[in-house]
């Protein structure tokens, strides 16, 4: 029990918590869209977004090679733009085949809802192993010799080459601020805005929301459910690539299954906001970064994973439905 | 057979030997059980060939099998019958392996026989504190509520000291030798050897070299410890159907089909929904115990991985969630193929992976779903069909509507 040190550096603890937080909403942004619009916990969303991860740190690779380069936040700041595009892309587009190969056909064949977590979780199991065996996959081909780089020590900590120094800004109550933690806030807001608007005001926005009030009528309606699926999945796999950049900005490492853990916390701040709920989303992740910060402090790094959790069971039990309980579909324009 | 025309092929086939079976005298069908049963207490003796691991060996595969099924039996339960997505059993299985670890080495030395039923009662009042607040949260907030406790269980284990931390707890004893204990170099120990079976293509012979000293168990041989599961295996089993079949079975699977009707016609939900997981944790703690003592002897947070817990839920939901069958064969599949396919190391896991996401497509309802849900799928499908076709002829149409609403009200639609 360490409240001093809490008391010390509590602005600190808060802004790195917010950092973190932000990348939890992220993620947890993929979790809260499907599940509002097919009501199925997407278990394969921690590897869309560990596939993001990599992507990031391969476009470091392709254009630094893996000599350590230490440039400052500014210097690097096309690069890791270029590297935000890449993750975006990547991990929208396993998100995509995701939908494609795990729900589809389940979808289609109105298999119960569990059986669609067993084929999530052989999904993800897929992923990250696919990930752990890429130097074996190179090396059937004959390029493990070319991508050596890209492949090496499949299943090890794969380090992001390009280490972005951070740098103070401003200071704010005998804390310096960081350039990373500010950028990673910031962008993460921003995008939240932007998703949440995407909902509320556009003609896409509306069909999201109708499928997930009432997928029957909505179809009835003429909305193309299978299309606003696909684009639930795209959006959650853009998101959960511009978390991967900003993760490895903070850590600057991953490995195959860096999502695991990730994906779980994710999922719990989308729960402790209530499920399918994009502002629930936010509010859970930013909360869960900066109580988790806190917990840590107090108790100790080692606790830092059961505070979290805690926390979640203590407001599952006040409020059993997170504590923005209104779902996607309940959100009015 | 009522609802059967619309059934596919292997559906019809398998209510076809379902009716067979329950036409057969008692006696015939307490034979074939008890053969069966010889039958899989015999399995790692006979070493047969294409099911034995060539690179592990086969008995501990064989007691791994026979523990997973057990815990699925536990979990289907809590899944099956009574509807509660469970993430966090793991916690339930460490909770039985730890109590029996603290219990028998790490603070005192008391005898593993004595410490099983002090672990189940343990697991068991954990199975209520956790559930007493939480099963107000349905579904999948209850899915992530129990994932965050076994989460939490775990990381306590990793990070208290008196339960060993890190580093585990060892010397974990066995349970106790029957006949002579063993004293190596001389003696084997035990009642008396039963020899193995060596197999030359399809041709067996007994193998001089290697056998089985009856009832020691130890670090050397795991088939002792099969045969102790495999019997905890059966008498839980027993025990499954007796409270399946009794009101509270009823009762679970009116909670599981629809929590607010069954509350309107007087059925306790909570409680039964309480009893469910209580159950379903006892039998969680019985297998860790078991777990903890087998073999090795050792533990450490280590062994209880969040990813076994999501392999318990696909054991249970792959083999047919709601039979004990379905539940024992999940079990089986999952400890056992990745073991089996040992020679593809590296790919195992992901051929693991595909086979979870191909299962599903073909087999939506599982390996083997409770036989009610085939005949309730069956039926809906008549009813659909005849709604379809009401303007056809109406012969067919008649005939068509005494078969489907004849359905399944005699019948207790056991899973065979």
């Amino acid at each position: 029990m360490n409240f001093q040190f809490l008391f010390d550096n509590f602005i600190g603890l808060t802004v790195t918590g917010l950092a973190f937080g932000a990348i939890y909403a992220l993620v947890a942004l993929g979790y809260t869209m499907v599940y509002g619009v097919l009501q199925l916990i997407n278990f394969a969303h921690s590897e869309v977004f560990m596939y993001g991860t990599f992507a990031v740190a391969w476009v470091f690779v392709f254009f630094h090679g893996t000599v350590a380069s230490t440039e400052s936040l500014g210097a690097s700041l096309g690069l890791l733009s270029v590297a935000l595009v890449a993750a975006m892309l990547v991990s929208a587009a396993i998100a995509l085949l995701l939908e494609r190969v795990a729900y589809r056909p389940l979808l289609t064949r109105n298999a119960p809802r569990l059986m669609a977590l067993i084929s999530a979780i052989g999904a993800s199991f897929v992923l990250a192993e696919a990930m752990g065996l890429r130097n074996r996959f190179a090396a059937w081909v004959g390029l493990d010799d070319d991508l050596d780089n890209y492949v090496a020590k499949a299943r090890d900590v794969y380090p992001n080459p390009v280490t972005i120094q951070p740098q103070g800004l401003f200071t704010v109550g005998g804390y310096t601020v960081k350039d990373v933690d500010l950028l990673v806030i910031v962008a993460a807001l921003l995008m939240m805005v932007a998703l949440d608007q995407f909902v509320r005001r556009t003609r896409f926005g509306r069909g999201i929301r109708a499928v997930a009030q009432d997928p029957e009528s909505a179809a009835l309606m003429g909305v193309n459910s299978t299309r606003v699926v696909q684009v639930t999945f795209l959006i959650g796999g853009l998101m959960a690539g511009a978390a991967a950049t900003f993760y490895m900005l903070k850590i600057g490492a991953t490995r195959q299954n860096a999502g695991f853990i990730l994906g779980v916390k994710a999922f719990t701040a989308a729960v402790l906001g209530g499920i399918g709920n994009l502002r629930g989303a936010l509010l859970g992740g930013l909360l869960l970064g900066v109580v988790e910060n806190y917990g840590a402090a107090i108790f100790g790094t080692d606790w830092k994973d059961v505070v979290s959790f805690v926390l979640l069971i203590l407001i599952l039990l006040v409020r059993p439905s997170g504590l923005l309980g209104e779902s996607l579909g309940k959100a009015r324009a | 057979m009522a609802g059967t025309s619309t059934m596919n092929p292997v559906a019809r086939a398998r209510m076809r030997l379902h009716d067979g079976w329950t036409r057969q005298p008692r006696a015939v069908r307490l034979l074939f059980v008890v053969l069966l049963a010889l039958f899989f207490y015999a399995l790692p003796l006979m070493r047969p060939p294409i099911l034995t691991t060539q690179q592990t060996d086969f008995g501990g595969i064989m007691f791994s099998s026979a523990a997973l099924a057990l815990v699925a039996v536990g979990l289907n339960i809590v899944i099956g019958y009574a509807g509660l997505l469970d993430l966090g059993y793991i916690g339930f299985y460490l909770v039985g392996a730890y109590t029996t670890g603290v219990l028998t080495s790490q603070h005192f030395q008391w005898p593993f026989f004595l410490v099983l039923p002090i672990a189940i009662a343990v697991t068991m009042l954990s199975g209520v504190i956790l559930g007493a607040p939480t099963l107000r949260v349905r579904g999948d907030y209850l899915a992530i509520v129990t994932l965050g406790f076994g989460e939490i269980i775990r990381l306590v284990v990793t990070n208290v000291e008196w339960l060993g931390a890190a580093a585990g707890i060892k010397d974990i004893p066995h349970p106790p030798t029957i006949g002579p204990s063993p004293k190596p170099p001389f003696g084997d120990g035990g009642l008396f050897t039963i020899p193995q079976l060596t197999w030359d293509g399809l041709i067996p012979s007994i193998d001089p070299d290697r056998g089985t000293r009856f009832l020691v168990f130890g670090a050397v041989d795991a088939i002792p410890y099969y045969w102790l599961i495999l019997t905890v295996l059966i008498l839980v089993m027993i025990g499954d159907k007796l409270v399946k079949n009794s009101r509270v079975g009823r009762a679970w699977e009116a909670t599981r089909e629809d929590e607010d009707a069954a509350e309107l016609m007087g059925v306790p939900t909570f409680r039964f929904k309480l009893l469910a997981f209580a159950m379903g944790a006892a039998i969680g703690g019985l297998s860790g115990s078991l777990f903890a003592s087998s073999q090795g002897g050792y533990i450490n947070p280590l062994s209880f991985p969040l990813l076994l817990s999501i392999l318990f839920v696909a054991a249970v939901i792959v083999g047919g969630a709601g039979n004990r069958w379905g539940a024992v064969v999940g079990g089986v599949l999952v400890a056992y193929l990745p073991e089996r396919f040992r020679e593809f190391a590296d790919f195992r896991l992901l051929v693991f992976g595909l086979a979870l996401m191909i299962l599903p497509v073909y087999r939506p309802q599982g390996l083997l779903p409770p036989a009610r849900t085939i005949r309730a799928k069956a039926a809906e499908k008549e009813i659909e069909l005849l709604e379809e076709g009401e303007l056809a002829e109406d012969g067919v149409v008649a005939s068509g509507t005494t078969s489907g609403m004849s359905t399944t009200d005699d019948e207790t639609g056991e899973g065979a």
